[in-house]
């Protein structure tokens, strides 16, 4: 793998830019692996970073239907924070933001994180009761948390609007410090250039259709759109197509794939300081580092595949933003895009084994799996390599529906689906 | 926005209508009889089809009654020769 540094830019400066290699290699897929990841988003691309790296499971290959990181990874709001209710979801939030904090230097890759801090604004009295609900869980759970005035909501984010005539004024927000925001497409593609860097294979354009087992049903081999490969260690990490592809193997989950909207304005210069974000009236909206303000909106009402939603679902986020931000009334949008997300029950996600020997999933992460891509592909490579549930993961098996185990941050208000 | 025919009103703008999920899941109809794994797949699985999927919608901001509608995933465009009372 060819370093980056500063010596290297000024190398090729002086070279005409001819020296750079491609990151990764375009690899062809070999007959059998001893691993193989079906999904090359963030997520997956970690998780086969993470097999190399720190279990030795360099015969690894990312299979992606498309190409990698043009799924959820490339078309969410890039939004990373860990302040979630249940003691469960704070050590697996908090587990990835760890990873988060020198994940550049590990990869030798900018993912440009900037921990410039999640704000979570409160519009009732019910909202205030459940952020100071999660500030003080937080707290117990050793994750950064702490509520804010209105008056120091606005210090925090000038152009916030804090009037209390508004039709959704702010009582207040919950801020949490060390979240913020990283680039997606770096993400991506820092782990695919760290894991080729150990061999592992990174196949684009190689769609899964079939997984086949063995007499006494554990995996065998995928059947793909390249051919056949062995191997009897899967993973999948299919986002918002994990029901199709688990269902090869005939599983099924407690899942449903919405879309989910998001839009970008023009780029401007820094207006809004950090991520903010309003669950109540499904708002939220960060500013990149190119300068256009990045916007989320709510998930569509209905299943669908076709990564697009309707309209209205963002004219509503928009007459949310215009109202808490009346400075950028007279912004122009520039794209709109949506995503397909996983959704469970009860908003978390889940990692593990299944009840096919060899093979493990890790999807429902919903609307927020951005932020956990690092932790995500750590546990499930973990998972994987020992074929037991990593302790952080074990409470989000797939059994937990079953035996009524819920880890319902779906009811705790301040999560954003 | 959808445009979705309501076999009562006709066709009708999605903001009228609210999503129900998936059509036919029948509750158990003795459930205290019924074994935790149908009891899950009844509460949490759906098929969450990429194709075809059958459905209900509610026509809520309308005539409020349901009705069932086939709407392709991929694309959603309804077959509208299916929808049903």
């Amino acid at each position: 793998m060819q370093k980056y540094s500063a010596w290297a830019l000024l190398r090729e400066a002086f070279g005409g830019q001819r020296g750079w290699q491609s990151q990764w290699r375009r690899a062809s897929p070999a007959p059998e692996y001893d691993a193989i990841i079906i999904g090359g988003g963030g997520h997956g691309l970690a998780a086969a970073y993470y097999l190399a790296a720190e279990h030795g499971i360099t015969r690894t290959a990312v299979l992606e239907k498309s190409w990698i990181g043009g799924g959820s990874t490339g078309r969410n709001t890039t939004i990373v924070r860990s302040n979630y209710l249940f003691d469960e979801s704070a050590r697996l939030y908090d587990h990835a933001l760890d990873l988060w904090q020198d994940l550049a230097q590990v990869l030798n890759y900018n993912v440009m994180y900037s921990p410039r801090g999640v704000m979570m604004l409160a519009h009732g009295v019910h909202d205030v009761q459940v952020l100071k609900r999660h500030v003080h869980a937080n707290r117990c759970n050793g994750v950064t948390n702490e509520w804010l005035s209105p008056e120091e909501a606005k210090a925090f984010c000038p152009p916030l609007n804090i009037e209390p005539n508004i039709r959704y004024p702010v009582l207040g927000a919950a801020l949490q410090r060390r979240g913020g925001t990283a680039r997606h497409d770096a993400v991506a593609w820092g782990y695919a250039r760290a894991a080729d860097a150990l061999g592992v294979d990174i196949v684009e354009n190689c769609e899964v259709t079939g997984i086949r087992r063995d007499a006494s049903g554990a995996v065998a081999a995928v059947e793909t759109s390249r051919g056949l490969i062995k191997s009897r260690r899967i993973g999948v990490s299919a986002a918002g197509f994990s029901s199709v592809v688990i269902g090869l193997a005939g599983v099924r989950l407690p899942i449903e794939s919405f879309p989910l909207q998001a839009l970008v304005s023009e780029p401007v210069k820094p207006v809004v300081p950090c991520v903010v974000m309003s669950g109540s009236i499904h708002a939220y909206i960060s500013q990149s580092d190119k300068g256009e303000l990045v916007i989320g909106a709510g998930t569509d009402a209905y299943t669908s595949y076709t990564q697009r939603g309707a309209l209205h679902v963002n004219s509503h986020t928009l007459a949310a933003i215009c109202e808490l931000f009346p400075t950028l009334r007279r912004m122009r949008m520039l794209r709109n895009w949506a995503g397909t997300v996983d959704v469970t029950t009860d908003r978390s996600p889940i990692i593990g084994k299944t009840p096919v020997p060899g093979l493990y999933v890790n999807c429902g992460w919903g609307t927020g799996g951005f932020k956990a891509t690092p932790g995500a592909g750590h546990l499930l490579a973990w998972t994987m390599a020992h074929d037991e549930p990593h302790p952080i993961v074990a409470p989000f098996n797939i059994e937990r529906f079953r035996d009524g185990r819920l880890i319902d941050e779906a009811a705790a208000a301040a999560v954003a689906h | 926005m959808l445009i979705i025919n309501c076999p009562y009103c006709g066709p009708r703008p999605e903001l009228e209508f609210s999503y129900a999920g998936q059509a036919h899941v029948a509750r158990p109809a003795d459930p205290s009889a019924t074994g935790d794994d149908e009891w899950t797949a009844y509460l949490y699985l759906r098929t969450n089809t990429r194709g075809v999927h059958a459905e209900r919608w509610r026509h809520a901001r309308g005539c409020a009654r349901f009705f069932n509608a086939l709407r392709d995933t991929t694309t959603d465009r309804f077959r509208r020769d299916l929808s049903e009372r």
